[in-house]
């Protein structure tokens, strides 16, 4: 595939580079800045008379809409991680009746897109006293997880039958073999799907849109979309907000990438 | 596996008492571990989903009681609602120029960072970056990007001499300008799943077209672009899908404005159910876009034998 040399190469790739960055660079740059140097003709991209209040300033209006995401996060990560791990266990592992109809109504389910049953849901929330808790935003999405359990479904059925049989030989139950000797198996299949549903829910915007209306129950990213003028009086703040809603994202993603990219490629090319 | 362990089961069963005990506790321990996503599905998605069907035949505020209305509001969609036409129209413009932008730039960033190069890990995470960011600080870093007078990219086009448009103000340019920032975020996405795609393609092909002196471009054109059709028709699909339900960025940038040139198709359901509350209406207008996604999704299968190829 040598239609161009090496060199125009980087050239090409470090012009899309600068193209992909800009807009975080200037994010992250106009947070730095006096309010009066956010904006300037022409533009800047690096800090100019760097100044770090405004990042105190934000903090002291954010903490619980920090807190918020953070903790929903965490309930989705570990709720997911649980349930699907487990329905993907039984139905790759154990045998029992209605198990392969079981797993046929559940894909066939999962391929109505939310949106057509979103308004329904919505008023049986409201029926339930749900709405404007944070209940909505986790419990439906943890006992939900059909392509995650499609996953570890796949995962567990890579494992060879030997590890199950001594667990078995030594008397252990069932859940126990799950638990201790399967589960730790399915590592990069469990790193994959946690990475995918702390994206998800920290960058969810519809969901806590339109289930919370309290102030202090909302999640970050629409404190800062529905805030703003109220709250983030100052581009240099509201910038200051997004860097740091965008700040874990990176972070884990810099971690997770290896598993990122694999369970990206798995749920993508496995049709 | 599920004979050879029947048979052993067979040979182990002393008497028939035993095994069908020992059989219903297994069915027991499965549905045990399947409860938690059975439950969850059949409360969280199949009763909204009878619900929603329901709710689409009726004229329902979502408090009042329901009033049947049969197909009401279907006819009132095609009939006299001119914004749901708008909003339709809207987001057909926005699928059909992001997706071939996205998959193609996409290709061209999988092609480049296929090769073996120094630092490519770097320009993998620099194109991946905007996808994993959200949508918010986005759409924020363009709303002022995009300012008419003092944003940065009429600021760089002044530069060259241009002036540049009202961009969100302009009912012309809003849409163009959401397309290219939305295009912006999704390429790491084509680029990843392309680059999978070249990095599973055999050699053979390769050293045998080299071999028969065939060029860099002739290969791309006629063993690489091949090879990757059954990735290209996976991202045709998924990102048909995805586009015609944009919502995050418009609800940032622009709030389908001006006008109604950047409403699209979910944000005028999400005016019908959660402002003007109309719940029945809201209901038969997800139902359409349900219907009009599969018969798409349906047709791009149909058709893949025209021009997927599976080596």
């Amino acid at each position: 595939m040598r239609i161009v040399g090496k060199s125009s190469q980087y050239v090409v790739m470090s012009l899309f580079a600068v193209a992909f960055l800009a807009p975080l660079v200037w994010m992250i740059s106009a947070s730095l800045r006096p309010e009066a140097k956010v904006l300037s003709s022409p533009p800047k991209f690096l800090p100019t008379d760097t100044q770090w209040s405004n990042y105190g300033e934000v903090f002291d209006l954010i903490p619980v809409f920090l807190w918020n995401s953070v903790k929903l996060a965490g309930l989705n990560v570990i709720g997911i991680l649980i349930v699907a791990s487990m329905a993907g266990y039984a139905f790759a592992r154990l045998r029992f009746a209605g198990r392969d109809i079981a797993f046929m109504v559940l894909l066939a389910t999962s391929i109505i897109p939310g949106i057509a049953y979103l308004i329904p849901q919505y008023i049986v929330f409201q029926h339930i006293g749900w709405v404007d808790t944070q209940y909505p935003l986790w419990v439906p999405k943890v006992l939900t997880p059909v392509f995650a359990t499609f996953l570890m479904r796949q995962s567990f059925l890579t494992i060879p039958n030997e590890l199950e049989d001594a667990g078995k030989i030594d008397g252990a139950s069932t859940f126990g073999i799950y638990w201790r000797i399967m589960l730790p198996q399915t590592k990069p299949a469990l790193a994959a799907i946690g990475v995918f549903t702390f994206l998800e829910s920290w960058n969810d915007l519809f969901g806590p849109l339109i289930y919370i209306t309290s102030e202090n129950l909302q999640t970050l990213p629409v404190a800062l979309a529905q805030f703003q003028g109220e709250y983030f009086t100052k581009i240099s703040l509201l910038m200051a907000g997004a860097t740091i809603s965008v700040v874990p994202v990176i972070a884990v993603f810099l971690f997770a990438q290896r598993y990122f990219i694999q369970g990206i490629t798995m749920t993508g090319m496995k049709g | 596996m599920a004979t050879i362990t029947m048979a052993r089961d067979t040979a182990e069963q002393v008497n028939t008492a035993d095994v069908r005990r020992a059989r219903r506790k297994q069915n027991l321990t499965g549905w045990l571990f399947i409860s938690p996503i059975v439950v969850g599905v059949v409360a969280f998605q199949f009763f909204p989903i009878l619900v929603s069907i329901a709710a689409s035949l009726t004229d329902w505020n979502g408090i009042s009681a329901p009033k049947f209305v049969g197909l009401k509001n279907f006819t009132e969609m095609f009939g006299d609602d001119p914004l749901f036409l708008q909003t339709f129209k809207n987001t057909v413009y926005f699928t059909l120029a992001s997706i071939p932008l996205t998959i193609g730039i996409g290709l061209v960033l999988a092609l480049l960072c296929a090769r073996p190069i120094k630092g490519v890990a770097f320009f993998r995470t620099a194109y991946f970056a905007p996808y994993v960011t959200n949508v918010v600080a986005i759409g924020f870093v363009w709303f002022w990007f995009f300012q008419p007078d003092n944003g940065v990219i009429n600021g760089l086009l002044s530069q060259l001499g241009i002036s540049g448009p009202q961009w969100l103000s302009s009912s012309s340019w809003a849409m163009p300008a959401v397309i290219m920032v939305s295009v912006w975020q999704g390429i790491g996405y084509p680029m990843i799943i392309l680059l999978a795609g070249l990095q599973g393609l055999p050699n053979e092909f390769f050293e045998s077209a080299k071999i028969d002196g065939a060029g860099a471009w002739q290969r791309l054109r006629f063993i690489t672009l091949p090879l990757l059709t059954p990735h290209f028709l996976f991202l045709l699909i998924t990102q048909f899908i995805s586009s015609f339900q944009v919502f995050g960025l418009i609800y940032v940038m622009t709030k389908g404005g001006p006008g109604h040139a950047t409403s699209v198709y979910i944000y005028n359901i999400y005016q019908n159910a959660f402002s003007y509350g109309k719940v029945g209406y809201a209901s038969a207008m997800a139902w359409i876009l349900f219907v009009v996604i599969a018969a798409v999704t349906f047709l791009q299968w149909k058709l893949q034998k025209r021009w997927v190829f599976y080596s």
